[in-house]
């Protein structure tokens, strides 16, 4: 690995740009891998970040990096194309939402293998799971990748919010003096970044011709090959798998409020005013779970189109599961109770589920706007009464 | 098996009279929800439509147009309803 160690040849390489891009890496001496760049960097970062220092001793370069490569603009960053255990690491760690808006590469142009003049540009976003999926999809092929800065964001929401958009790509054209590294005159953008890129304004602006890539990166090789995306590559999927992965994510944001709520609890509990007991919060913590990772796993197959409303179906199911298992009778007494777990349950269920349209990739502003309407004030009275009763029914 | 999203209620709209039939915005589209008919584009698969906005922001003749956003609750919530602000960073 070499993690720390100066590249072989490059020390004379520094250029006055470099040096910008460097000086105050070089003042605080040796950074760590991942560590960001100064803000000195951007706009020039394909020079910046990967690039060699020019002082003696041990130089951070992160891990992915192999080299570098001549060209007509300076020095450019081979990068490795397949994946390491720190690149492992990382993915998961974000999936896990630890350190994810600040998972990312410095923005700027990168080498796979031996790019060339007539080499491919494929363009992607810093998110650093996006870039990985890029270079990882690379190997074997020599091409270039253009890195946007988006803030940390993948291709498709970063488009969404426009920062992976036409006016920094056409600067990051001009920013990596890409006219002078490659001959040609053509882009290869990932399919999702059109919500921010207006191809025919990239033209006339930059004079490269935008081909739109596949939604996937791993059809990458395949399109390059065929020189053409064939339908299945236009075409955004959800599968199973695209589903589970997102689970992580989700019981992440459970955090924040179940921390909240066991702050509130806690001292109710501690006096003797609540007397709850772990067999009470099951019931609950199957509702959070069912929300979080059920409702995604299984969300074609639940019916209703509304994901409230799947997410409601599959409370009410687990509602039902619960006041079987803990025998419920239909009486007074524990009549409020069931009552209770019916009104609060898929209420819990159904919101989570509406949280999660916005990991779905089939879900239109229009229908969200829609179901949020009808839905979220019923849930929330239906959550008031649930609780008025399972208070009444624990006094009862 | 495929979800499929609320019915009737995508903004999507073309305009025949400025499509030039280049096919740009049926390029773009993830959901594969406009074809050509006559050389002109039309909607097929109106429901299926995200919102994202792609064929509106590659049409070079300002024929499409629908109210692009992110489907997303969460973001809708937190921001008090205002589609226009998302939540994420």
């Amino acid at each position: 690995m070499s993690l720390r160690k100066p590249l072989p040849g490059t020390r004379a390489q520094t250029s006055p740009l470099l040096e910008a891009c460097w000086s105050p890496v070089d003042r605080i001496g040796p950074v760590q891998p991942g560590t960001r760049t100064s803000s000195a960097c951007d706009g020039v970062a394909s020079r910046c970040a990967p690039a060699p220092a020019k002082t003696e001793g041990p130089v951070a370069l992160p891990d992915w990096v192999r080299g570098e490569l001549r060209t007509a603009a300076g020095s450019v960053p081979r990068v490795a194309t397949r994946l390491g255990l720190r690149d492992r690491l990382g993915s998961w760690k974000a999936r896990w939402g630890i350190g994810r808006m600040d998972f990312k590469v410095p923005p700027g142009l990168y080498g796979t293998g031996n790019p060339g003049p007539e080499s491919p540009v494929l363009v992607t976003a810093n998110y650093k799971m996006s870039f990985d999926c890029v270079r990882r999809a690379l190997d074997g092929l020599n091409a270039w990748i253009l890195v946007l800065e988006t803030n940390g964001v993948n291709v498709w929401c970063a488009a969404g919010k426009g920062t992976f958009g036409t006016r920094e790509l056409v600067s990051r054209i001009a920013a990596v003096k890409l006219p002078v590294v490659v001959s040609h005159r053509s882009l290869v953008v990932p399919q999702l970044g059109a919500p921010g890129i207006a191809a025919h304004d990239v033209r006339q602006q930059s004079g490269f011709t935008v081909r739109w890539g596949p939604v996937r990166a791993e059809d990458i090789s395949a399109y390059l090959a065929a020189g053409r995306a064939s339908e299945a590559m236009r075409i955004v999927n959800f599968t199973l798998m695209d589903r589970l992965v997102l689970t992580p994510m989700e019981l992440t944001s459970l955090k924040d409020p179940t921390i909240k709520l066991a702050a509130l609890l806690f001292l109710p509990q501690l006096l003797g005013w609540l007397t709850l007991k772990p067999a009470d919060l099951w019931p609950f913590l199957g509702a959070c779970l069912s929300g979080a990772v059920l409702a995604p796993v299984l969300l074609p197959w639940i019916p209703g189109r509304a994901f409230a409303l799947k997410g409601w179906l599959l409370g009410l199911a687990w509602s039902l599961a619960v006041i079987l298992v803990r025998g419920l009778e239909l009486k007074a007494g524990s009549l409020f109770t069931a009552s209770a777990y019916v009104l609060i349950l898929p209420a819990m269920t159904s919101y989570l589920t509406l949280n999660f349209t916005g990991a779905s990739t089939y879900t239109s502003l229009s229908g969200v706007i829609r179901e949020t309407k009808a839905w979220v004030s019923p849930l929330k009275f239906s959550l008031a009464a649930g609780l008025s009763l399972w208070a009444l029914g624990r006094f009862l | 098996m495929r979800a499929q999203y609320l019915k009737n209620v995508v903004t999507l709209a073309v305009d025949n009279q400025a499509c030039r039939g280049c096919g740009q915005c049926i390029e773009v589209c993830p959901h594969r929800v406009l074809r050509l008919e006559d050389k002109r584009i039309a909607i097929g698969d109106r429901d299926a439509c995200m919102e994202c906005g792609a064929c509106q922001r590659n049409c070079a003749f300002g024929a499409i147009s629908v109210r692009a956003g992110v489907g997303c609750a969460a973001a809708l919530l937190a921001s008090g309803g205002d589609p226009d602000h998302c939540a994420c960073a």
